[in-house]
């Protein structure tokens, strides 16, 4: 995505090479182009730009993408941190 | 007003049995674009159950997602109506939705069409080939623009609480002007952290939206104080001023990072988890500081 950057560092996308079989669908699904191919294997080639959105995870048939996926906004994860403790409607409505 | 539309299969046009089969979620308002786009050619609209939400949150939550697809698929008996065994569906639901999952309890191959119903029409005639920018996701001015109104909405509760609260506050301590200027304050913050943070965000230095909301809310401070006059309020109040108002405006900002289609989940919690305790330390200094300087 052009002109936004994020923090860096952070995301926790992780691509099994090995076990990665060239398929394409990630870079078919991933809506910040962070995959290429090359060698019929795909790669990271732009990890920080990941919004760890889980589309290639969830698509990936040989099971090669982990990522921690989720809710990304900052008042749905106060409810997160809140509701394990059994503090409800702290975040807000939204979801 | 109902913004659902009843889930199922729907036909544009005349589709025959070799025409295109296009998914989408139950919301009104996508329905109704993806209808718009489509409109003059012949092809099925497969509607998931997605509870009037759109396909991105959905996707989200899971509602539109594998099963719901597979079910869906089963209970119109999309099979018996067309011959190939191809679906188009939005990029964005590729969240929700397992492509080879899909292929193995159904036999339909998913395709992942453009992030924009408005891309379709090209799409289709490219025969179902994407262009990268149909697989970009952009944050144009008026994408924002258009998401600012529902962080205004969903945050009116909280604020007219702490409304209710800070103006008898103020105005029970130093006189219902000084009341007056408080709100003034207070909500010039929240709008710089709901409206002016996410409008201005690629603009706004550094990659945390807390600091942009945080350096918004400074300006707002630094200009509030220079209206009302830095000598009327003294000292106590300026500081005061200038660590609180940042610290407000700097979490309706970082609350913009829900709306944001780059933002990970990991960077947010990150900057949350500095973020947060700092916002509160500088309020609570803030108060102190007001605490002070009322009573010398």
């Amino acid at each position: 995505m052009k002109g936004f950057r994020y923090l860096r560092n952070v995301v926790t996308l992780e691509l099994d090479r090995e076990a990665c079989t060239g398929c394409g669908k990630c870079l078919e699904v991933c809506p910040h182009q962070v995959f290429a191919l090359a060698g019929r294997r795909a790669l990271i080639a732009d990890l920080d730009a990941c919004m760890e959105c889980g589309a290639c995870m969830r698509n990936c048939p040989a099971g090669a993408l982990r990522v921690d996926a989720g809710v990304g906004c900052a008042a749905g994860i106060l409810n997160e941190w809140f509701g394990k403790r059994g503090i409800g409607g702290v975040g807000g409505g939204c979801c | 007003m109902r913004y659902q539309v009843p889930a199922g299969l729907y036909a544009i046009g005349s589709p025959s049995p070799d025409d295109p089969v296009v998914v989408t979620a139950n919301y009104k308002m996508g329905y109704d674009l993806v209808r718009r786009q489509m409109a003059g050619r012949n092809l099925w609209l497969l509607v998931l159950e997605t509870f009037g939400v759109n396909v991105w949150c959905a996707a989200g939550k899971g509602t539109f997602g594998t099963d719901e697809l597979v079910g869906r698929i089963e209970k119109t008996g999309l099979s018996r109506l067309v011959s190939h065994r191809r679906l188009i569906l939005p990029m964005l639901g590729g969240t929700g939705v397992a492509a080879h999952e899909v292929k193995r309890r159904t036999g339909f191959t998913v395709g992942y069409g453009p992030i924009r119903a408005a891309d379709l029409p090209e799409y289709l005639a490219n025969g179902l080939a994407a262009t990268p920018q149909m697989r970009e996701l952009t944050f144009t001015l008026r994408e924002r623009l258009a998401l600012v109104p529902v962080e205004l909405l969903l945050a009116l509760k909280p604020l007219a609480m702490v409304c209710a609260l800070i103006f008898p506050l103020f105005a029970l301590t130093a006189g219902p002007a000084a009341g007056v200027r408080a709100l003034v304050a207070l909500l010039g913050a929240f709008l710089t952290g709901t409206v002016l943070g996410p409008l201005l965000l690629p603009w706004l230095p550094g990659p945390s939206f807390a600091g942009k909301g945080a350096l918004a809310g400074f300006g707002w401070a630094l200009a509030f104080l220079a209206v009302t006059g830095f000598r009327s309020a003294g000292v106590f109040v300026s500081a005061a001023a200038l660590l609180a108002l940042p610290a407000i405006s700097a979490y309706h900002t970082l609350n913009f990072t829900g709306c944001t289609p780059f933002a990970s989940r990991s960077g947010v919690k990150k900057e949350m988890r500095l973020a947060l305790p700092v916002m509160a330390g500088a309020v609570l200094l803030g108060g102190i500081l007001l605490l002070a300087g009322w009573r010398s």
